[in-house]
């Protein structure tokens, strides 16, 4: 079953976690991936995640049952933040769970490029020197090519 | 048209979004991006490198070839840095 929630409070990984051990059977794996705000050099105050309310859901939503098709998990579970954040914050949290570990880290894998290329959220910086948005990477579009097959 | 603005695109027309009857001329995305690009110097600055450009159409990602309709809620905005 797929889970998704777009919000500004933070998230408790543990009680995610337990939330979906004690609504699923037959888990024999459970992934996590969390992002979280990085301060590179001590430069950062700030970042600020505009998003797209409405689509920014659904898309979370395809991309997460594209996940569910493509691979035999039990649940999953996104969560990802908007607005004001601080360094070391959490921003996003992926949580896979299958029976088996092949298909809950190679569906959060997924899951993570996807929402990296797809996901309508834009970051902008508030560092020492000014405010900027943040650049997006052609790494990330590049991630996408290997699950094309 | 509902038209929104995201990110630095938003910033730079210095607007959230303008509603819009579509325009005789414009028939596809591009022709869309073209007629607002005509609106003011603003426009014209951010909507002018379109490789920087994204848009969706009732939410769902397209491509600038994509057909618009007069009803279509349409967001225009750079590529996505989430996660």
């Amino acid at each position: 079953m797929v889970s998704v929630s777009v919000q500004s409070e933070d998230f408790d990984i543990n009680a995610e976690i337990e939330a979906l051990r004690r609504e699923n059977y037959d888990v024999g794996a459970i992934v996590t991936f969390t992002g979280t705000v990085r301060d590179i050099g001590g430069t950062l105050k700030s970042m600020t995640l505009e998003h797209y309310p409405g689509m920014t859901e659904a898309e979370l939503e395809r991309i997460a049952q594209e996940a569910e098709k493509k691979w035999p998990l039990v649940g999953s579970r996104v969560i990802h933040r908007y607005g004001a954040l601080a360094p070391g914050d959490n921003i996003v949290l992926v949580i896979t769970l299958s029976s088996h570990r092949q298909a809950a880290f190679e569906a959060a894998e997924f899951l993570m490029d996807f929402l990296k290329s797809k996901a309508p959220f834009w970051k902008k910086e508030e560092t020492s020197e000014g405010a900027n948005w943040v650049d997006a990477r052609e790494t990330d579009e590049a991630a996408l090519k290997r699950w094309q097959d | 048209m509902d038209i929104k603005y995201f990110s630095w695109i938003r910033e730079g027309v210095g607007s959230a979004g303008e509603q819009l009857s579509k325009p005789e001329s414009v028939s596809t995305v591009h022709d869309l991006l073209d007629h607002l690009s005509g609106l003011s110097d603003e426009h014209a600055r951010v909507l002018g490198e379109r490789v920087f450009v994204r848009v969706a159409i009732n939410q769902t990602h397209v491509t600038h070839d994509h057909i618009v309709a007069d009803n279509d809620e349409v967001a225009i905005f750079p590529p996505v840095t989430g996660g």
